[in-house]
């Protein structure tokens, strides 16, 4: 890569020599980073009819459905006076996001094996290039919040700018959890069953269809612990403007959260990385 | 500083320790097993009766256990050498000699545990070819992804887009998913990659098993092309000696793990590899067994043009001196060989009945027999002889299965740089070719 400059370059080999030059060779293979997360998100619309459409259809349909059911069905009140479908559908962002994130991060190391065995890269590439696909995914549903917001003339404040913290947030948050899963599927298999039921039952657990102001005072503090209802609670803080539902209790915890668990996530997949090829 | 002669690959004491895991014992594959593991083992540490010389008890027990479990198997032991800049040097030993785990080490796929290697320029390993190629990608797309996967620049890539296009001779379907392609064509393209990597240090296994002869013979022009011009350092492993001897120089022999010939001339390190392959050539039972009226005491495998060596070439005469002894007096007796592949399938079987001769049934002393086999070209590989002694056609007296073996090596059956692969048969020949047309 830098070979025109200075064809001389020494690499030393020793036990655990890895570990100095990990962050620089992280930089180094940034193309092949780039390479990879292309891969990704060219495979995968390939061979489908409406291609990226998906990308569009899914998060609409599950916004319409939540707002129908929990919104007119049932009743429940939404953030102040936004609507709710905008309010459903400022949670479905980071939501979808996260749940796409955390199946592909998790099944990483997985599914890398073949490349893995065969040539070095600093193996945290893989994981970091497939949740490109997912913020594409992400920038794509953007347009449809853009259309609901115009739609219903709901317009949105200075506070939208803050939306890139928050999806930094729930980006770390699904890379920290993901890793963890990472290398724990690689002993156990049984994660992968689990995963995606964890998605679907946190969607519940998770204020996605419904605002957190529904959630009983006593309750809160409980709720909170799930770190993506402070992430929800972000993002509609961002969106909403002044109609959100905000709980500093939930929010500052999810942070303290997220920030541990991307902390422990890297530190174990690099931990698992280094003999994770021997042991497979 | 960039001349013949300078060292570009320093490998001092490395060594590469594995540490088995065996299955017999309790392994939690499962949360399930694991979790109910702990819970049973905290059972035992909250039980109030448990005493505390029975805790210790039980950790010795677990320490034991896992001791048990546990076997260090060092793949690679004090190996070093120097390779010096420009020199093609190949990696020859028998199956888990350490060849792959050396190279792994040097593509930096897995850490060494003791040792350090000191590597001038940069490093490019092709331990298979179409790494990370995407079946529902096109062959362009494909270009891209694995010139990157191999450490390509996008800007390399692009120069040299074409050549390799040319190269894999598939231009007609650049824009085709490479799912679509044959596997020759696949195979090609993804050659076609490797071959224009560049480095200063090109590390290759064995991928020249894969494609067609001729295009093996053009993939090795290329390497051999390269080398020569750009004084590029090249580690090569393959299985075929014939390919290994036309594109290397220099040699380096492993058995078990460790060096078994320092850095030497490329033929010195392939006889010496042929002398090693002997396996178990010969076989010995001494004591008499009681319950058997007849029984095979001697078997020897070893090449019949010279006695003293059992390594073959493809197309050797393989000779095979069988003793028996015979308590009792037996009617017909009757031994027959079978050769077959370890994996369990037979390639031949003979006896002397099928052939018309009659053998002998010394009572006093052995009966010598020596059996040549002239006219199979095995191909190579290693294979296993069982033999069997049978009274009348039918009452069997001795059978020792799989008691000796040998392997076969090729070296130059077909002209220099062809050969077969496995899958395209069991038996080399040399048919004539006459053209009978006008």
């Amino acid at each position: 890569m830098s070979r025109s400059k200075n064809s001389e370059q020494v690499l030393i080999l020793e036990p655990n020599r890895i570990e100095k030059q990990y962050w620089k060779d992280l930089w180094h293979y940034r193309e092949l980073f780039a390479i990879l997360a292309w891969r990704d998100v060219a495979v995968r619309y390939k061979q489908t009819a409406f291609g990226v459409a998906w990308a569009l259809i899914r998060p609409f349909l599950s916004m319409v459905v939540f707002t129908v059911i929990f919104g007119n069905l049932a009743g429940l009140p939404t953030d102040g006076d936004a609507p709710y479908a905008i309010m459903v559908f400022a949670a479905m962002l980071p939501w979808q996001f996260f749940a796409s994130a955390l199946g592909s991060v998790s099944g990483s190391l997985m599914n890398g094996v073949g490349l893995f065995s065969k040539v070095y890269f600093p193996r945290l590439i893989a994981p970091a290039a497939s949740v490109i696909t997912c913020l594409v995914d992400f920038a794509l549903s953007f347009i449809i919040l853009a259309i609901l917001m115009l739609w219903y003339r709901y317009w949105p404040t200075w506070r939208l700018l803050t939306l890139p913290f928050w999806l930094l947030v729930v980006f770390c948050f699904s890379m920290g959890l993901g890793l963890l899963m990472a290398t724990l599927m690689i002993r156990y298999r049984d994660l992968g069953f689990v995963v995606p039921f964890f998605i679907q039952i946190g969607q519940y657990i998770s204020p996605v269809a419904y605002s957190t102001s529904i959630v009983p005072a006593k309750w809160q503090f409980v709720y909170g612990l799930n770190p993506m209802v402070g992430v929800i609670e972000g993002f509609r803080w961002a969106i909403l403007g002044k109609s959100a539902t905000v709980n500093s209790w939930s929010i500052s915890l999810s942070l303290l959260m997220v920030v541990v668990l991307i902390v422990a996530g890297v530190l174990r997949f690099r931990a698992v990385e280094k003999t994770f090829v021997d042991v497979i | 500083m960039d001349s013949v002669g300078d060292v570009v690959i320093r490998v001092e004491g490395l060594g590469k320790k594995y540490t088995l895991q065996h299955q017999q014992k309790e392994r939690h594959n499962t949360l399930r097993d694991s979790l109910s593991h702990q819970a049973a083992v905290f059972g035992r540490w909250i039980n109030p009766f448990t005493l505390s010389g029975q805790i210790r008890k039980a950790r010795q027990l677990a320490d034991l256990e896992r001791a048990e479990r546990e076997e260090e198997f060092w793949a690679l032991k004090d190996v070093s050498f120097e390779i010096r800049r420009g020199e093609r040097v190949g990696i020859i030993g028998r199956n888990g000699a350490g060849k792959s785990t050396l190279l792994k080490i040097l593509s930096r796929i897995t850490e060494p545990t003791t040792g350090r290697v000191e590597i001038h320029g940069r490093v490019a390993s092709l331990l298979e070819v179409g790494t990370g190629f995407h079946p529902e990608l096109t062959g362009r797309e494909n270009i891209y992804l694995n010139g990157a996967i191999l450490g390509m620049t996008r800007r390399e890539i692009r120069l040299k887009f074409d050549e390799i296009v040319d190269f894999a001779e598939v231009e007609k379907f650049l824009d085709t998913p490479v799912k679509r392609y044959s596997s020759g064509m696949y195979v090609r393209l993804a050659f076609a990659v490797a071959a224009h990597l560049e480095p200063e240090i090109l590390v290759v296994d064995e991928v020249l098993a894969v494609g067609d002869a001729s295009f093996q013979k053009k993939c090795l022009g290329k390497m051999e092309q390269v080398s020569n011009l750009s004084m590029r350092t090249v580690l090569f492993v393959s299985h075929n000696l014939s390919a290994i001897t036309s594109l290397c120089q220099k040699g380096i022999l492993l058995d078990k793990g460790r060096l078994k010939k320092p850095m030497t001339d490329i033929y010195d390190a392939v006889d010496e590899y042929m002398d090693s392959t002997i396996g178990n050539s010969a076989y010995t039972i001494d004591i008499n067994p009681k319950d058997k009226r007849a029984w095979i005491t001697r078997a020897i495998v070893s090449n019949a043009l010279d006695a003293k060596s059992s390594c073959f070439r493809v197309g050797d005469p393989i000779q095979f001196d069988v003793s028996y002894r015979c308590n009792s007096s037996i009617y017909s007796i009757g031994l027959g060989v079978g050769i077959s592949r370890p994996s369990g399938s037979r390639i031949t079987s003979f006896n002397n009945y099928i052939l018309g001769i009659h053998l002998p049934t010394n009572s006093d002393e052995q009966n010598r027999i020596r059996i040549v086999l002239d006219d199979l070209n095995l191909a190579p590989g290693s294979y296993v002889v069982s033999l069997s002694l049978v009274e009348n056609e039918t009452q069997w007296l001795d059978l020792q299965t799989e008691c000796i073996s040998f392997s076969i090596v090729d070296d130059g059956f077909y002209i220099a740089g062809r050969s077969l692969t496995r899958e395209q048969g069991e038996i080399w020949c040399r048919p004539q070719y006459v053209v009978t047309s006008n």
